[in-house]
């Protein structure tokens, strides 16, 4: 396979009658960034798909040999750029879950709500980028609406729209603005009727029915052995969130909270008598599933946000001060994994008892997500690839660092 | 999950193949010699009462001080070591295991460490392990498809190597 992208003359001796190798990308549209995707076709069937990654590597991991973790976490922002806050609390508490640090009452419920709305904010675009790989533009502009007023509340409280750098080993780097919390909580008030127009748009939509039901089926073992994680994961029926499954540092952060993880069992959703049904048409772990993981965890953490709003107004004391810039890190090593939106995001951190880490690495869930590509999109159509690597909400900020 | 009774089992059961085990860590680790990985990571996988079906990460840290004072102070040879973070879905608990090697093989500068491949026992580390090999320089046999993946193909060194040298010039383009 080496052979085929080095040398294209070998191919041409290679090749069998009808077989074409045809190149998508990097710049192609349905990549979701710079994705390129080299397919080897016989007529419109897919018989092979070897991704091409690297295109946006910046070896954040080696930056981050040099700064303190403070000072990397705008690189985390730029990992996942849809979910900045839920990169920086990722960092954040595996450098806790190292020295030893709990956040405070309060900085825990302001984390749980920041989180979740940026998780919302990150499921709104999966949506509206899945729409517009399939050919559909207005969901796009809907999730759009919603995800603006999304930043405004963030800009409102750190001062960015995009990349946050809000959440910060210690806690966060400033408390929530006064009259914030009204502001979140009009905006969840007007933001769930909203969900039904989604789903009109597209969950029950005929055409985005037949491009999505049946397509991509991912079996559970598959799942698992390609380590995918998040509404991936969860679209193949495992029941597995690290919110509830993950370290103790981390779940904590969710004590108290009434959550349920967002998975089929026994052909039902939870809490799903409010949406559209499964159609008869969709397996258990194909593109149409994955999209309706994610449409549920929405209103999961719309729910979660109004539960964080309660706790957070009456909690007292402090939000959780920022550490020390060039605070020494204690001697050894951890690894820390909490689900962002697209998955498990881990960080592991060595540290040799300076200020600046020996070692850090970023574990990203589209990395592993995108691996399983080439085996789920054997013998599919090629109208069928955008569909596929759509349903996997993939971001190449994250898997190039 | 690594406690002393995993430890003792697994000594039990491959002897010297268990080369250490730090138990005193926050996340506590077990350290495999290299060829005995292959076995071990099996029974981890298959062993009912462990089932690690899942392979969270595989990373490569590399130990060498470019400071020749601080080398003279230092605990550790120098050495590369590849972490193991295994999960298992079914007992919801994880474990982290250890390979250590040589930063070159035979002492031989240039001439990678070596490792088996465990691509056939979780998927997921055919990226994952292409990754350490392109980043930190260690080489997988038996992996069925090594090449760099984030990394350019004819980039020339392992970045996350401690003794790197970041290029004058790439193709035109002025690295430093």
């Amino acid at each position: 396979m080496a052979s085929a992208v080095e040398d294209p003359r070998i191919i041409e001796f290679d090749v069998r009658t009808d077989e074409m190798l045809i190149n998508m990308g990097p710049q192609h549209p349905s990549t979701h960034g710079v994705l390129r995707l080299v397919l080897r076709t016989d007529g419109e069937i897919v018989s092979e798909v070897v991704p091409h990654i690297g295109y946006l590597h910046r070896c954040a991991e080696k930056i981050g040999e040099n700064l303190t973790p403070r000072q990397w976490i705008p690189y985390t922002d730029r990992m996942d750029y849809l979910a900045g806050m839920n990169m920086n609390l990722g960092w954040a508490m595996a450098v806790e879950k190292l020295v030893g640090y709990r956040v405070p009452e309060r900085g825990r419920h302001l984390r749980v709500l920041i989180s979740e709305l940026n998780r919302i904010a990150s499921h709104l675009v999966g949506m509206g980028a899945y729409g517009l790989d399939l050919g559909t533009f207005s969901p796009f502009l809907y999730a759009f609406r919603e995800r603006e007023k999304i930043l405004d509340l963030f800009e409102e409280a750190c001062g960015a729209r995009l990349t946050y750098s809000y959440l910060t080993p210690g806690g966060a780097t400033a408390d929530l603005p006064r009259g914030w919390l009204k502001k979140c909580e009009d905006f969840l008030d007007q933001f769930v009727p909203l969900i039904d127009e989604y789903h009109t748009l597209l969950t029950t939509n005929s055409i985005f029915v037949k491009r999505t039901a049946g397509i991509g089926i991912m079996s559970p073992d598959m799942a698992i052995d390609f380590g995918t994680s998040g509404p991936v994961l969860r679209g193949s029926g495992i029941d597995h969130d690290m919110r509830r499954d993950g370290e103790e540092i981390y779940t904590s952060m969710y004590e108290g909270y009434a959550f349920e993880v967002v998975c089929e069992r026994d052909g039902h959703y939870p809490r799903d008598h409010a949406y559209p049904a499964v159609p008869h048409e969709a397996v258990l772990g194909d593109c149409w599933h994955r999209f309706y993981v994610r449409m549920l965890e929405v209103v999961q953490s719309v729910d979660l946000c109004r539960q964080a709003i309660d706790r957070y107004s009456t909690s007292t004391g402090s939000y959780g001060e920022p550490m020390k810039l060039t605070a020494k890190l204690p001697k050894g090593e951890c690894y820390l994994e909490t689900e962002a939106p697209k998955g498990q995001m881990g960080f592991y951190l060595v540290s040799s008892g300076d200020a600046i880490p020996w070692r850090v690495r970023a574990r990203s869930s589209s990395f592993c997500n995108l691996s399983v590509t080439n085996t789920l999109c054997k013998g599919c159509l090629i109208a069928d690839i955008p569909a596929i690597v759509g349903s996997l909400d993939i971001v190449m900020g994250e898997i190039d660092r | 999950m690594a406690g002393p009774t995993l430890v003792d089992q697994l000594k039990t059961k491959f002897g010297e193949k268990i080369s250490g085990a730090n138990l005193e860590n926050i996340d506590p680790w077990i350290e495999i010699s290299p060829d005995g990985l292959l076995e071990v990571c099996r029974h981890l996988r298959d062993e009912p009462s462990l089932a690690f079906d899942y392979l969270s990460c595989i990373s490569g840290v590399d130990y060498l001080h470019t400071d020749e004072k601080k080398a003279a102070k230092s605990e550790w040879q120098p050495h590369t070591e590849v972490v193991y973070h295994l999960y298992s879905m079914k007992h919801k608990h994880s474990l982290v295991l250890k390979v250590m090697l040589p930063r070159w093989r035979d002492n031989e500068p240039g001439e990678l460490p070596e490792v088996p491949t465990v691509s056939h026992l979780w998927s997921t580390a055919d990226w994952h392990e292409r990754e350490v090999y392109d980043l930190s320089g260690v080489y997988f046999t038996g992996h069925p498809n090594l090449r760099r993946i984030l990394c350019p193909e004819d980039w020339v060194g392992h970045p996350l190597r401690k003794d790197y040298q970041m290029p004058l010039e790439y193709h035109g383009i002025r690295g430093r």
